[in-house]
């Protein structure tokens, strides 16, 4: 099932490009879930791959993936919020010194 | 002696699930007094499971074994050899002396909510006890995602826009890194259809797919770690969050990813690392040395100095890979260990110069001077371990690391290391300098406690001592070296 990790390489470098192309927080955090996203789909084609019964193991790795992924995306979601909260920035380009 | 397969069992469990279990109850049951002295008592207990696996290692050699009686892939490896010991005992000492810290540091700090931050400091211990002993790819990617959410949440306790940018770049920057880290693991299991060390040793990964499985590992890990040039996000972290914090992250939590890379291409992949990119990586490592050795000399804030001296100092781990001899492992970690304690001990004693002089600008450093012997004393200390200088653990290090460089006829990492520490020197004296020149103290200084004051003493002379203990720790940090036939 070639087409299916090829669909997920193409999701990984969608991710990376919104992690490290665009500036705008939310772009880079959703990248990241892209990245996993792609991970997961890989994991599973590799768990459906052959035949007989999938392989179970990385069928575990992704739920205990999208479990880290899910804490992860929220503990940014709220830094983000808290970072918009305290102005009108939504980006992380370099201001003047901060405290300074 | 008890049957040593329970010992290390038992050792192992109440590493991992005794901080974890802690900080929920640290959480659930706030109180200042209560939390200070579970938080103290538990780095202390830690010296039973540390003293017991310690010794079954270093009679029985490595020890290997899964929990709760699965048997891989489902299981979960554990091995504990001497290096992961040695970042056991770090991890342990390093705790105990930010718990002291933090017991005084936190009440005059407002907005501070102490029970949170303890919480979160267990719940890091917890992890990095479990990524040191861990021998199983899938299990180290949960164990560096615990530890680096728990990164960036403590950098967060320093509130104001600069620390919240600081962490939302420390952030993205680890989730990418992992996420790398995890795209390595499953073009592994691709390949081999196994995850733990053991079994990957065994399958001996070499083709296509190992390698790029390999080298999205190591991008990953190198960005965690901070290694030149993907360190761009550690300086304005590491200096942004509390002292305390910075302690952590800086001695401990950049170095468990530095940690993983040697063991991933020492370990399971030694198989994949020619001569030329082992050489070519010890190169990076190299040039990272320099080139943040020089960035801390151009710092006018003293976090800064100390923050990049972490990346110069984590350069050292990659030198190891060319050299791959039993004196080189050998003094990289003794490296590890001592500059664990060293920058602990900077930071902690940089926290209190900077409460007393109520800046951290080094040339208002000197303001402190007359009120702060011992923290300056620590500070001293620990900069002579951190340039290399003798008597001090990270002289050991980097004399290991030189005769082997000597003796497996590579003088020019012999003269890199050399010039390295020339330059630790260089930074470390510089903020001595500033320290010493006595300007006038502050109107209203910051009042430090004992805690903070013996905490960073005790660090950095427990670097010094290091200097003094080589000779006794080769042997036990030599147990399941590569090569070495355990």
């Amino acid at each position: 099932m070639p087409i299916y990790a090829l669909t997920a390489g193409l999701l990984f470098a969608v991710g990376l490009y919104g992690v490290l192309g665009r500036s705008e927080l939310l772009h880079r955090l959703l990248g990241t879930n892209l990245m996993a996203s792609a991970i997961f789909l890989y994991l599973v084609v590799i768990a459906a791959d052959g035949a007989g019964e999938p392989d179970p193991v990385p069928q575990a790795m992704v739920l205990t993936g999208i479990v880290i992924a899910v804490s992860l995306t929220a503990f940014g979601l709220i830094l983000i919020r808290y970072f918009h909260a305290l102005g009108t920035r939504r980006t992380l380009e370099e201001e003047e010194d901060p405290d300074g | 002696m008890a049957d040593p397969a329970g010992v290390v069992l038992w050792a192992g469990a109440a590493l991992v699930f005794g901080p974890l279990l802690g900080a929920v109850v640290v959480y659930l049951l706030p109180g200042r007094r209560f939390e200070a002295r579970l938080c103290l008592a538990l780095s202390a207990a830690a010296l039973v499971p540390l003293a017991g696996l310690s010794a079954t290692v270093f009679v029985h050699g490595v020890q290997e074994f899964t929990f709760g009686g699965h048997a891989t892939p489902l299981g979960i490896a554990f091995s504990v050899d001497g290096l992961a010991l040695a970042m056991l005992w770090l991890t342990g000492l390093v705790m105990f002396a930010c718990h002291l810290y933090v017991t005084g540091w936190l009440p005059g700090e407002s907005g501070f909510r102490a029970g949170e931050f303890r919480a979160l400091v267990l719940l890091l211990w917890g992890g990095l006890n479990a990524l040191f002993c861990s021998a199983d790819l899938f299990n180290l990617y949960v164990t560096l995602e615990i530890v680096s959410l728990i990164g960036v949440a403590l950098v967060v306790f320093a509130r104001g826009a600069g620390a919240l940018r600081a962490a939302l770049r420390y952030l993205l920057f680890a989730l990418t890194g992992s996420l790398f880290y995890l795209l390595g693991v499953a073009l592994i299991y691709a390949d081999t259809g196994v995850l733990s060390f053991a079994e990957l040793r065994a399958a001996a990964p070499a083709g296509g797919t190992a390698a790029i499985a390999l080298a999205a590992m190591t991008a990953g890990l190198a960005v965690k770690a901070a290694l030149f040039p993907v360190h761009a996000w550690l300086p304005p972290a590491h200096a942004a969050a509390p002292s305390p914090a910075s302690a952590l992250l800086s001695a401990l939590v950049a170095k468990a990813a530095a940690y993983l890379l040697i063991r991933l291409w020492l370990g399971p992949f030694a198989a994949l690392g020619g001569p030329g990119l082992l050489q070519g990586l010890g190169a990076v490592g190299l040039a990272g040395i320099v080139y943040a050795s020089v960035q801390a000399l151009r710092q006018t804030r003293l976090k800064g100095v100390i923050a990049y001296s972490t990346v110069a100092q984590l350069g050292y781990f990659l030198l190891l890979l060319p050299m791959a001899s039993l004196a080189a492992w050998q003094g990289v970690a003794y490296h590890g260990l001592s500059h664990g304690l060293a920058k602990a001990a900077l930071f902690l004693a940089a926290g209190n110069l900077i409460r007393v002089a109520g800046s951290d600008r080094l040339e208002d450093l000197g303001r402190a001077e007359p009120l702060l012997g011992s923290s300056l004393l620590a500070m001293a200390l620990a900069g002579v371990s951190l340039a290399g200088l003798p008597p001090s653990g990270g002289f050991v290090g980097k004399w290991w690391l030189i005769q082997a460089a000597l003796e497996s006829g590579q003088w020019w990492w012999a003269a890199g290391i050399a010039a390295g520490g020339l330059l630790g020197a260089a930074y470390v004296f510089r903020v001595l300098r500033h320290a010493l020149s006595n300007a006038p103290a502050p109107a209203q200084p910051g009042t430090l406690t004992a805690g903070m004051v013996w905490s960073p003493v005790l660090l950095a002379v427990a670097a010094f001592v290091l200097g003094f203990t080589g000779n006794i720790l080769a042997p036990l940090l030599a147990v399941g070296a590569p090569g070495s036939g355990s």
